[in-house]
């Protein structure tokens, strides 16, 4: 057993510079001759831009430059791409209008790029901003996700009648029909999934820099995934070739999917930098955050189960519509189509499921990934449904869950919806929440509350989700114009000391001490003599980098391989080096030895003797350093019961959250105290949706929450110390034993924390989020 | 931020002065609206008169029944203040809670009050304990110093000095926070005095106001249930996506009974 390998807490080898501000973040690096963007955004959210006047602009004090939409086309810089299709039932793909990084004659939301000014300061800029003259013929707006593709409304793009994207039936319609005309009982359920603002604590920002002597254009950036950044830029949208792109994604202040996206912004900086050959930052105010960050979630959804006498569920019909935004973000169709109704099933044996989802355009900031993307809007629709199941049917919540679940012996399981869960005991973790929660003694706590003038109620959410995003055959049978597989590089230096390469990104998650000790765990190299190096094309292999919960799921096992390729060739190292045979060197923490004997030689000896090889293997090439790529069998299942208990106030609708129990399933955990702390912040991040969260668009498309007076992100007071604990299951398809887990709360949360308020009102739905005066409408309506 | 002059002060005098010659002077205090407010070009003074280097605004004096706070006072000295914890508790809970740290180690009493935010703390206890406002030219009486939505009774060149409080050991403020920014949806500031009670009410209209109808039925019964048949002008409150004006009347009555709970 190595120190500091697979299983424990250790402390976070980032968190060293991170708490003495010593990270480096794209807005810390600044380069010589800098110069400053500003981004004249509309203020309307749909209007015909009739002229531009930027001369006097352009003229103003310490100005570089002013560009237009004119200037991008003129220069063949692409309009920016959605990466995946989607097939909408007429048999054609998706529609997707044209997406200017700067507008081209029409704007259609508020915070649309329009123009940038180029400046030696961001206050000239910002002058100079004030300065540039547009005339805009406002039109008519529509923001309101269910009636946005409603007969009448104002047509926003002409390539999308009825303002939709795409209307994308799935499953076996008249077999679910037929179910439903024999059910011994229906439960129907509408509701909202109510549209976020991701908020991470640091806002995006770019800089670019080109240096004209190698024509290299290097882009310091926020992102998630350096490589796709500069594949989509390179490719796509023509900005330089790959290899004349470098994109640094240098410290990440958290990403929860709003820094997986190609953004205008991004484009535009790294062409304007060649164009004025200086150098060009931007970086985001909260505001810009508010209005031009890619959203979250958005659904309308109908929902209905067929059931028989004892609760069985034995079909579900689901219609959603899902509000896109404007323009197509970079992976926006895949998210209520392939990642929303393949998650249908959740834990339930339910063999029959049809979903139509019709995706539209509305004049707001594009909707995009966003922490669970698709399955914590699946995940909230299907575990709210389950709860009025219940309540129609007369089962507690948990036996209606228990008759349900999918059988621990059932594994592999076909769900309806295409994903193949490999592992998963349901009721284990459903057993072990209740117990943790203490869900017998739960009437006893509610009378107690009730003496105090308060009603207490408690709640459940089942969940599994599908992450570890891979493999490529499954999503570029979807549609999805890349790969997703992962990759890794281990390298020896010769003095025994190890860097690892990850085509992974870590914006938050901790990976540079949980990748370390995988290392530890495999080479028996000490912890600290183990350095991960992410998130700079021109540093790492090619790699997808890291949402979707996949970043260990995939990454890691690219590493665990990478390892394996140097066991092997040290053991042949080690063999000529100890005079044995090669099939009797065995490798154990760190050490080579010759079976039976007491002759061994130590990793970082063998590393030495590849780099310095005066004494090597006849035709063993030199070196210790080996690279590999994995592109896994199938999707990580993780999968857990949350229960929420919550008291409210019924005088003003308050809603305190007193326990939070969570059992998750999430296979073997490298570092507990890491993935403690991503449950944590998943349970923060779902209470938000649930009970503070809501961005709102008012009608005529203005966007009303665009500040922290008016959005509410939860704080510390808001939540409990949560009770985490696992029930884990080994998943055959990954070779680690691991699945993912840094969506998995905001997947659990918000339909626990609802289930619990429905419960302690005794009323059938209320919608996200659950505000004091909302809760306090449905107290009063209970009576 | 547009450019502006900028000049530090170190008396009342030279304050007064200062905006006198400028253009479009302002003062600031602790800067914690005033700043953010030019931060996003939403204000652009051709002057800011700090008001930090002005010692004799900084001290907290008690006397004749009275506590007396300078205006440059932050929020959290006030609820660190021995003579305020003592005469006046509920004023001291008041400002321990605005905001968060960052805001009370640098948001001042004369700052607050002088902005009138409409769901500010301060103007509530300025009404509710009935406080003077003494300037460098007059003493305003509280119920006379809020005029209207983040206007006050304050002359271009007239400079809040301190606020005086009359002591008040039954008193308590109860709020009920937006969720987003924590000011006050509501916010209550009640006092029972030796013959009468006062009720100072923020956030639920356009200006702070003194809910007379709660006065006259908490002086013939000082109860929580004397506030139930209490009926209030719901047309006269603020409505916004965060509270309706149905609900804000409602919370005015629930914040009440509780600030009654709270003196028995």
């Amino acid at each position: 057993m190595v120190d500091n390998g697979i299983g424990a807490s250790v402390l976070r080898k980032e968190d060293n510079r991170f708490l003495t501000g010593k990270g480096n973040y794209t807005d810390d690096v600044n380069v010589l001759g800098q110069t400053h963007a500003y981004f004249i955004r509309s203020p309307h959210a749909h209007a015909t831009i009739d002229r531009i006047d930027v001369s006097a602009a352009s003229a103003s004090e310490g100005v570089i430059a002013v560009f237009t939409g004119d200037d991008l086309e003129k220069d063949g810089i692409g309009p920016l791409i959605c990466g995946v299709n989607v097939t909408s039932d007429d048999g054609e793909p998706h529609r997707a209008p044209l997406h200017p990084a700067l507008a081209q004659g029409k704007v259609n939301y508020v915070g649309d790029h329009i123009a940038v000014v180029i400046a030696e300061t961001l206050a000239q800029a910002k002058d100079a901003a004030e300065k540039v003259e547009i005339d805009y013929g406002v039109l008519p707006a529509i923001a309101d996700t269910a009636t946005a593709a409603d007969n009448g409304q104002q047509q926003i793009h002409d390539v999308a009648p009825g303002n939709t994207c795409y209307n994308w039936p799935f499953g076996d319609k008249s077999a679910v029909e037929e179910a439903f005309e024999t059910a011994h009982k229906i439960s129907t359920l509408e509701l909202v999934n109510n549209r976020m603002v991701t908020n991470p604590m640091e806002p995006r920002a770019a800089l670019g820099d080109y240096n004209s002597g190698t024509e290299e254009i290097t882009l310091h950036v926020t992102t998630q995934n350096p490589h796709v950044h500069r594949l989509v830029l390179s490719a796509f949208n023509q900005l330089a070739p790959e290899h004349k792109l470098r994109v640094v994604g240098p410290d990440v202040g958290g990403g929860f999917g709003v820094k997986i996206f190609v953004y205008a912004e991004e484009l535009v900086v790294g062409w304007a930098c060649r164009k004025v050959n200086r150098p060009v930052k931007w970086t985001s105010d909260r505001t810009e955050a508010f209005m031009s960050d890619a959203h979250g979630r958005d659904h309308v959804a109908f929902a209905e189960m067929a059931m028989d006498e004892r609760g069985k569920f034995l079909a579900m019909r689901v219609n959603t519509t899902a509000n896109l935004g404007a323009y197509l973000s970079t992976f926006s169709t895949m998210v209520p189509s392939y990642l929303y109704a393949f998650l249908l099933a959740g834990q339930y044996s339910t063999p029959l499921i049809y979903s139509e989802v019709k995706a539209v355009f509305t004049n707001t900031a594009p909707v995009d990934a966003a922490r669970g993307a698709g399955r914590p809007e699946a995940t909230y629709l299907l575990e709210r449904l389950v709860d009025v199941c219940a309540e129609d049917i007369g089962l507690d919540p948990a036996e209606i869950r228990r008759r349900n679940f999918i059988p621990v012996d059932a594994f592999p399981y076909q769900t309806p919806v295409v994903q193949c869960y490999d592992s998963g005991d349901y009721p284990a973790a459903l057993e072990k929440a209740l117990s943790l929660a203490d869900y017998d003694g739960f009437s006893e706590r509610a009378k107690e509350a009730k003496s105090r003038g308060k009603r207490r109620g408690i709640g459940l959410s089942s969940y599994v989700e599908a992450c570890g995003i891979a493999p490529s055959a499954a999503v570029g049978q979807l549609g999805a114009g890349v790969g997703l597989w992962e990759s890794a590089q281990v390298r020896f230096n010769p003095t025994g000391n190890v860097q690892v390469f990850t085509g992974t990104h870590s914006h938050g998650q901790g990976h540079e001490t949980t990748f370390a000790q995988l290392i530890t765990e495999q080479l028996g190299v000490p912890l600290e003599n183990i350095e991960v190096i992410h998130g700079d094309t021109a540093k790492t292999q090619f790699g997808m980098g890291t949402y979707g919960s996949r970043s260990l799921a995939v990454g890691g096992v690219a590493i665990a391989k990478a390892c394996e390729k140097l066991i092997a060739k040290g053991k042949k190292i080690a063999a000529h080096a100890l005079e044995a045979a090669e099939g009797d060197i065995e490798f154990e923490e760190g050490n080579f030895s010759v079976a039976g004997t007491d002759k061994s030689m130590n990793i970082a000896e063998v590393a030495f003797n590849a780099y310095v090889p005066h004494s090597y293997p006849e035709g063993l090439e030199p070196g210790f350093d080996e690279n590999a790529f994995f592109d896994p069998l199938n999707f990580s299942f993780p999968a857990g019961t949350h229960v929420c208990e919550i008291e409210v106030d019924p005088e003003t609708g308050e809603v305190e959250i007193v326990k939070y129990s969570a059992v998750d399933d999430f296979g073997k955990l490298i570092n507990p105290m890491i993935v403690e702390g991503q449950v944590h912040g998943g349970i923060v991040h779902g209470v938000g949706q649930a009970l503070l969260e809501g961005c709102q668009y008012d009608a005529d498309g203005q966007l009303i929450t665009a500040s922290y007076m008016d959005y509410a992100m939860p704080r510390a007071d808001n939540v409990p110390s949560f009770d985490v604990d696992y029930a884990p299951t080994n998943p055959p398809d990954n070779p680690l034993g691991v699945k993912g887990c840094g969506e998995a709360g905001a997947i659990g949360a918000p339909p626990a924390v609802i289930n619990a308020i429905t419960n302690a009102l005794g009323i059938k739905h209320i919608d996200m989020p659950a505000t004091p005066e909302n809760v306090w409408r449905a107290a009063q309506s209970m009576g | 931020m547009y450019n502006f002059s900028f000049e530090k002060v170190k008396s009342v005098e030279e304050a007064v002065t200062a905006i006198q010659k400028a253009e479009d002077g302002k003062f600031v205090a602790g800067g914690q609206t005033m700043l953010p407010t030019m931060k996003h070009r939403l204000a652009g003074p051709s002057n800011i008169i700090d008001l930090s280097g002005v010692e004799s605004l900084t001290e907290i004096k008690a006397h004749n029944e009275c506590v007396t706070i300078g205006a440059m006072v932050t929020h959290r000295s006030v609820a660190s203040s021995p003579e305020v914890l003592r005469d006046i508790p509920a004023l001291a809970k008041l400002a321990g809670n605005i905001g968060d740290p960052a805001v009370r180690n640098r948001g001042t009493i004369g700052g607050s009050i002088a902005n009138n935010d409409p769901a500010a703390d301060y103007p509530a206890a300025i009404i509710g304990l009935g406080a003077t406002v003494n300037t460098n030219k007059r003493e305003i009486s509280g119920d006379d110093f809020f005029t209207g939505m983040f206007e006050t009774a304050l002359e271009e060149d007239e400079l809040i000095t301190s606020i005086s409080f009359p002591v008040a050991n039954v008193a308590a403020y109860m709020k009920f926070e937006n969720p987003a920014s924590r000011y006050a949806i509501v916010g209550v500031f009640l006092v029972k005095l030796s013959d009468n009670v006062r009720v100072g009410v923020t956030g639920a209209t356009a200006c702070v106001h003194r809910g007379r109808r709660l006065e006259d039925a908490l002086n013939k019964n000082f109860s929580p249930a004397a506030i139930d048949p209490v009926e209030l002008s719901v047309e006269e409150m603020n409505s916004d996506i965060h509270a309706s004006a149905e609900y804000r009347a409602h919370l005015v009555k629930v914040m009440t009974k509780r600030a009654v709970e709270a003196c028995n």
